[in-house]
């Protein structure tokens, strides 16, 4: 039997019943990434006697010693963690993020630490300071990004599933591209303590799993009010295994025509669509809508994100962690701010600094007004949008991005074309609601497509219920990319 | 509107990031597209629309002031480039 061919769910059953031990589980991933991932670079940091000899003393739980890897960004205590930033380089946090102390209180045993895009500023996984991490259903192309690694190391089997993080579709879009299951929790819903963090407004920590019974035990584990992050919120949490009804008759399902536009690759359009005649003969009932602020979403969302990135990247000073430049001159005027923006001007990559100078720059005196302010009026008018649609309908379904995965360098040169292809994906984030991507298909190049499904803030159940009833009847979500078998 | 190079120097100073002169020209080319491209919001009118800076409505979170354990000393310190008798070192200011 080939333990890494197996769901999280399959997996947590053979250690629950003692037939097999947390080591031959982790010993049977440490020796497939090995061998697969020096194709993909899916991950960042990983040391292997490190995860075998937790692996000999992890028990009990709800997990049971079953493996888990985490984007670059999470503070694991005492391990790599690095953003795949230089200026982050050899950080090990002294803390554990709340994520993975509720994780490692279940008795998940952490493998490692995912490549991404730096700072989870990029959509493509290009930007990381280790290289691209590849796109497991054809190694020329990026697997998306920023969670990269997170999607591209599930899609691969490397593990049985992993975590990331979504600021503007950076769970969803790779996970669509990577061909797996990925979801952005409503904003509140899953702690931030420990997400080293980019537009703190906007970030959201998810899952990225084979199929979503997998995402919704996980989901389970992570969810949940924590006073460490004070924008958490505290309402009660459902068990989500026990959304999946099986039955979505009558639920009414939006699709908005902004969604469907010129510009979407054909290929996507006609996959989306059968997805969606699959969900009419499930029982629901399916209607245009229309979400009119849709195109701004993008404008509204570089303004917002830098800004907030800007602040938050203040802290990597050279001071407290990470880089600091050795290329000062003794005797210098001002040798701290010359410190400063030697290590930052060394440290951060070109896609950091871009976000970092735009965000300056509309929060510079000024400007305030007439972008940030601006945005903001802009997010209210794109949130009303879906709280509109939510009076009538009981979740939207859209495609997650405009085109399969992208070439490896086709969009380095050019930023604002690497931006609009998170265009479908982006308003959930400034809206606040759940949003998932789940398999649905495959391009003519044999690439994976995903269809995305939005909800009602903190109604994840939703989503849920509707995909796990399509993936009850389709199997894309169990295709295994054929160079990784 | 456009974005000039002395303004991507300035903005750069303010972030304190120090920037080659090539790289310049690229950024200020970019950001400019990105600017010109942001511009469309002012298509919309926002006269009377509420801004809105957190998606879901939170009001003030308070707690008690209340002394808890912290990170020891030297766990803060552990990543620091430079550290002396338990403090950050940085260059000399004055």
């Amino acid at each position: 039997m080939e333990l890494t061919a197996l769901t999280a769910h399959k997996l947590l059953k053979l250690l629950s019943e003692n037939e097999v031990s947390p080591e031959e589980v982790a010993s049977a991933y440490l020796k497939r990434i090995e061998a697969v991932d020096k194709k993909l670079n899916s991950f960042a940091h990983i040391d292997p006697d490190e995860v075998l000899k937790k692996a000999k003393k992890i028990k009990g739980g709800k997990l049971k010693g079953l493996p888990i890897a985490v984007k670059d960004n999470f503070c694991v205590k005492g391990q790599l963690t690095t953003c795949s930033s230089k200026i982050l380089k050899g950080f090990r946090p002294p803390y554990n993020a709340t994520v993975i102390d509720k994780l490692e209180q279940e008795g998940a045993l952490i493998l490692g630490n995912l490549n991404m895009d730096e700072f989870a500023f990029g959509s493509s996984c290009e930007t990381s300071c280790y290289g691209p991490t590849r796109n497991p259903w054809n190694i020329d192309y990026a697997p998306g990004g920023s969670s990269g690694g997170s999607a591209a190391s599930v899609a691969a089997r490397l593990t049985p599933w992993s975590l990331g993080s979504d600021t503007g579709g950076s769970i969803r879009q790779p996970a669509s591209l990577c061909g797996v299951v990925g979801l952005k929790p409503t904003y509140g819903r899953v702690s931030r303590y420990g997400l080293i963090a980019f537009a703190s407004s906007l970030d959201q920590i998810g899952p990225l799993t084979q199929n979503v019974e997998d995402a919704a035990l996980l989901m389970n584990i992570i969810s949940g009010y924590d006073k460490k992050d004070s924008t958490s919120v505290n309402t009660a949490v459902p068990d989500y295994l026990k959304s999946f009804t099986g039955d979505i008759k009558g639920i009414k399902i939006g699709i908005p025509k902004e969604y469907f536009i010129s510009g979407i690759d054909p290929d996507v359009k006609d996959t989306v669509t059968k997805a969606i005649d699959i969900l009419k003969k499930l029982g629901a009932s399916v209607d245009e809508i229309s979400l009119p602020h849709t195109e701004y979403a993008v404008a509204t969302y570089y303004i917002v994100a830098p800004g907030e990135a800007s602040s938050n990247l203040a802290r990597f000073d050279g001071m407290h962690y990470g880089h600091r430049t050795n290329n000062l001159k003794k005797g210098t005027d001002n040798a701290l701010i010359d410190m400063y923006s030697k290590t930052r001007g060394e440290g951060f990559g070109d896609e950091a600094k871009r976000r970092i100078l735009l965000g300056t720059y509309v929060l510079s005196s000024g400007y305030y007004d007439a972008y940030y302010l601006k945005a903001l009026k802009v997010r209210t008018k794109i949130a009303e949008d879906f709280s509109k649609a939510f009076k009538n309908f009981d979740c939207i379904v859209t495609p997650t991005s405009p085109t399969g995965a992208f070439k490896i360098g086709e969009k380095t040169s050019d930023p604002l074309s690497m931006y609009l292809s998170d265009i479908f994906t982006i308003s959930a984030n400034l809206a606040g609601i759940p949003a998932m991507s789940v398999p649905c298909g495959f391009t003519s190049g044999n690439l994976p497509v995903g269809l995305q499904i939005l909800g009602k803030p903190f109604d994840e159940e939703m989503l849920f219920k509707v995909t796990h009833a399509y993936q009850q009847i389709t199997d894309w979500h169990t295709r295994v990319p054929a160079g990784c078998k | 509107m456009a974005i000039n190079k002395d303004t991507i120097k300035y903005v750069a100073k303010l972030s304190r990031i120090e920037l080659e002169e090539s790289t310049l020209e690229d950024f200020t080319s970019q950001i400019g597209r990105i600017l010109t491209y942001i511009e469309k919001l002012n298509q919309l009118d926002t006269e009377n629309t509420v801004p809105t800076s957190h998606a879901v409505e939170l009001k003030n979170v308070f707690r008690k002031d209340e002394n808890t354990p912290s990170l020891e000393n030297q766990a803060a310190l552990s990543n620091a480039p430079e550290q002396e008798n338990g403090h950050f070192k940085v260059p000399k200011i004055i």
